[in-house]
């Protein structure tokens, strides 16, 4: 895989170079320049494997475009009918047999060496041994929304995906349980691992181990349904520390504050807890997000929209506003209530 | 014809009226008469299926626009996908092969004309069913009307509890009615090659499109019943609590993504190889020389069928097959690549040493070389499964398939109307505007279609009806966007050229390319019986003998 790794950088700094000279305005800061999402670069080992192999298949196939291409072009050219045509038929040639075996046994050889490089990934990928202090995970899909559950440490969250930073020398990785309750979703954050579906009645399994810390992109990739569009991913790659931290305040109850009584109140005795859980109240709905420390995150609606009060206001009173076709109801609050749940929901931290 | 040569005016035929040639057409068990309705019902549909492309382009021409709601992005490429595949792709693949096969072999018609116009009105009973939905499908009070579960509709999005009403049940109708004509016109075709072949065409003395077709038909047989029996199941989950693909009861969601493909991927193929059927034909004619090597062009067909029969779950590495498994499949899906590569060796051997003539047609064909060759190398990335694992649902594989569907079957196809057209109505097109309508298309094409490989490459799933900018994937899309407006302007001036050529045209003759296979023996049109006296050939070029008495090729063969 060395040379193979050497190819790829090379690729890609010139890939890099090419594209984004054809468009400069999408780089960013601290993202990859083209796309935070871009499968070519990758910083866990399964995404780094499947690139190495990329590269390889990439000069495979370029070699064999130059090849044929010029070959086309090169009798497209040689031997059109030239304006001083004689108008006879040129010899007729029906075959051969010695030529006609050369070009089935390269091709031949040529899918043996593809295969036997993509056979070694696969088993690589998929057959990972899992070490005794990796992280483990259960994600659940949902229309249109991610469960997460931490089995042994008793977090349950949503959307966002808090998972340790790995580093090389001693890896850490993350092993990701995948269910779904309802239709097929696929997990995919293209700069951690390919993806892999999330089908009711069929666990699967994928992991990832990041190299770097920071926030990773994807979102889900199998058509699940109204609003598969706006099913984010988000996986917060956080120092072993950080990490530790966010497990420890995500394990309690939030704390609940006076100031919220009323919201609290209308919260738990309207249909609101149906589908919705904070720990230590009565509220234990699961069809919906766990909102037990839901100001610890970014967004809210799977990553349709910044979690601030404000949309969090809009989004109970009409989700259609920001994620129509959501399975969020309008909950027809008055302006007053609206405000006290939002003014409730805004404390669980 | 003494009588032709006298300068006399003929007296002037009545006309039977309009009502009359309508019941003609309707009534007819002709298989020119239904070749050619079944392309002008896939035309229509191709336009249809244009359209719902157009609407998705329009709202992915930059990110969070609201052109449509998500419900009708949704709907769109549901009818978009189903549309093509079954009635676009599937009925003008067999309108060609209903018009050519017995005029190529020697017959005087298909084996069971009245079998062949059942199956044209079942198959397009199916795509007015598809359509009715429109107006029939309101089932319950806000639930949709028209299919939006996808075209490969995976369970269990299509059960009960997450697709109320009844658009799942007209995709479902529709898409099995229509099988039972597909299966109708292939054991057509097979018994037609097998059994009406004129005196003299033993089977290796068949022209390539006779022989690609056969290939095809027994495609359709093996795979239109896995397709068949999983609609029913189908049905009986939603109707019947039967519980095959209702994961809430225990069925499974893997079992139809089986089923489907197991139909899917072969579909592919039925779709590809009438194509390269075309290309068989038109490229030799045009490069002035014979097909190089057609007993391996046949081999590689007959294996490129068997092969397409064990490849299906490539398109399922994602759904947490063992791995021992996916590289099974690598492995068969790789070796499709050899037969498939021989093809191409062999066309652009049989342009190797001739003298090519650039007509429309052939422009079409040499651009199905370039373009199928580009299909072939990324379907080749996309077999190797870990990258698959990447590339797989997202806007990469949008790409590639309709490099294939598009770039290779529709530029297939292209060549092929330009080059039967003069046949099929004995009037020459426009060849400037053929041009024109090519050097569009292609524009269009490229535009579209290579540039819609980045996104995908950047992360892009397919079926989103909106993004979030700064993803970098907007420039792409407003490329992708833009080329779909030029495609749609060649198309435009195809249908104008069509028509325009069927009035104005002017006459072809029997044998405008100078061809050597039997459809250019007898006049254009040719009469309802064909040839008033079956032909006897020697080889696979009955016409290069005849005007060639010095060098036939039979001395050869």
């Amino acid at each position: 895989m060395a040379v193979n790794n050497l190819y790829a950088r090379w690729a890609l700094e010139v890939g890099v170079v090419l594209f984004s000279s054809v468009a400069p305005s999408m780089a960013e800061p601290d993202a990859p320049s083209l796309s935070p999402t871009n499968i070519f670069a990758p910083v866990s080992t399964p995404a780094n494997t499947i690139f190495g192999l990329s590269v390889f298949v990439l000069a495979v196939t370029a070699a064999i475009f130059v090849i044929v291409f010029s070959l086309l072009l090169y009798a497209v050219v040689k031997f059109r009918k030239r304006m001083d045509d004689d108008g006879r038929e040129p010899p007729q040639v029906y075959g051969s047999n010695q030529v006609e075996l050369a070009w089935t046994v390269i091709p031949v050889l040529i899918v043996v060496a593809l295969f036997m490089a993509t056979a070694r990934v696969i088993g690589s990928v998929q057959r990972a041994t899992r070490p005794s202090n990796a992280i483990e995970v259960i994600a659940i899909g949902h229309q249109f929304w991610w469960e997460y559950r931490y089995p042994g440490l008793h977090v349950v969250t949503a959307n966002e995906l808090h998972v340790p930073v790995s580093d090389p020398a001693h890896p850490t990785p993350t092993f990701i349980k995948l269910l779904s309750v309802d239709t097929d979703h696929s997990f995919w954050v293209p700069r951690l691992n390919g993806k892999t579906d999330l089908i009711p009645n069929h666990p699967n399994d994928t992991w990832i181990d990041p190299h770097e810390t920071g926030l990773y992109l994807g979102q889900c990739a199998q058509y699940c349904g109204t609003q598969h569009a706006k099913m984010l991913l988000r996986v917060y790659v956080q120092s072993r520390d950080e990490f530790n931290r966010w497990i420890q305040d995500q394990s309690q109850p939030p704390h609940l504050s006076d100031t919220a009584a009323e919201g609290q109140h209308i919260f738990e005795t309207t249909s609101c807890i149906n589908c919705h859980a904070v720990a230590g109240t009565v509220a234990d709905g699961r069809f919906g997000p766990d909102l037990s420390h839901l100001m610890s995150r970014d967004t809210i609606a799977a990553g349709a929209a910044p979690n601030t009060a404000e949309n969090l206001r809009r989004w109970i009173q009409n989700p259609d506003s920001i994620k129509p076709g959501s399975r969020m109801p309008a909950m027809g609050l008055s302006d007053r209530d609206l405000d006290a749940v939002t003014e409730y929901l805004t404390t669980l931290r | 014809m003494s009588t032709d040569s006298i300068a006399l005016p003929r007296p002037q035929e009545a006309s039977p009226p309009l009502v009359d040639r309508l019941h003609e057409w309707v009534t007819t068990v002709d298989h020119k008469r239904l070749g050619i309705l079944y392309i002008l019902y896939a035309l229509f549909f191709l336009v249809v299926g244009g359209i719902e492309a157009t609407i998705m382009r329009i709202q992915l021409i930059r990110p969070q626009n609201d052109f449509v709601s998500p419900e009708v992005f949704n709907r769109m490429f549901t009818m978009h996908g189903t549309t093509m595949i079954f009635f676009v792709a599937m009925p003008i693949v067999f309108g060609f092969a209903n018009y050519l096969v017995p005029l190529m072999i020697g017959a005087r018609d298909m084996a069971f004309p009245r079998l062949n116009a059942f199956s044209f009105w079942m198959s397009a009973f199916g795509g007015f069913l598809l359509y009715f939905s429109l107006l029939g499908a309101n089932g319950l009070y806000g639930a949709g009307n028209a299919p939006d579960v996808g075209w490969f509709a995976y369970a269990p999005l299509t059960a009960q509890t997450f697709s109320r009403g009844h658009s799942t049940d007209f995709w479902t109708l529709a898409v099995l009615v229509s099988g039972f004509g597909s299966i109708g016109t292939a054991i057509n075709i097979l018994t037609t090659i097998l059994c009406l072949r004129c005196p003299g065409m033993k089977l290796g003395k068949m022209p390539l499109l006779a022989w690609l077709n056969l290939v095809m038909s027994g495609l359709v047989l093996l795979a239109i019943g896995p397709l068949t029996a999983a609609q029913i199941m189908l049905s009986l989950d939603r109707y019947l609590g039967a519980h095959f693909f209702d994961t809430q009861a225990g069925g499974s969601a893997v079992v139809w993504m089986h089923f489907f493909w197991i139909f899917g991927h072969p579909e592919v193929y039925i779709l590809v190889i009438p194509a390269f059927a075309f290309v068989s034909e038109i490229v030799p004619v045009f490069s002035r020389k014979a097909m190089f090597g057609y007993p391996i062009m046949v081999a590689a067909t007959v294996a490129i069928g068997f092969l397409s029969m064990a490849v299906w779950a490539h398109h399922m590495f994602t759904v947490g097959m063992s791995s021992n498994a996916n590289t099974f499949f690598v492995l068969s899906t790789m070796a499709i690549g050899v037969p498939t590569g021989i093809k191409i060796f062999n066309w652009l051997a049989t342009m190797w040493g001739g003298k090519i003539h650039f007509q429309t047609p052939m422009l079409f064909c040499i651009a199905f070389l370039f373009q199928f060759l580009i299909a072939g190398l990324t379907g080749i990335m996309l077999s190797a499964a870990p990258f698959d694992w990447q590339l797989g649902n997202s806007y990469f594989v949008v790409a590639h398939f309709h490099y294939v569907i598009v770039g290779g079957i529709l530029f297939a196809l292209f060549g092929a109307f330009y080059y039967w057209f003069p046949k099929m109505t004995g009037k020459m097109y426009n060849e400037s505007l053929g041009k024109l309508h090519f050097l569009l298309f292609v524009l269009g094409f490229h535009l579209t279609f290579d540039f819609m490989h980045v996104p995908g490459l950047l992360g892009m799933p397919r079926r989103i009806y909106t993004y979030e900018p700064g993803r970098g994937w907007d420039i792409w899309n407003l490329i992708v966007t833009i080329g779909v407006f030029v495609q749609g302007l060649g198309v435009l001036i195809f249908v104008c050229n069509l028509l325009w050529s069927r009035l104005k045209g002017k006459s072809a003759g029997s044998d405008p390319w100078d061809a050597w296979t039997l459809e250019w023996t007898t006049s254009s049109p040719p009469p309802a019986y064909n040839f008033a006296a079956i032909p006897t050939v020697k080889s696979r070029r009955p016409l290069w003998d005849l005007k060639h008495p010095e060098d036939p090729d039979w001395k050869y063969e």
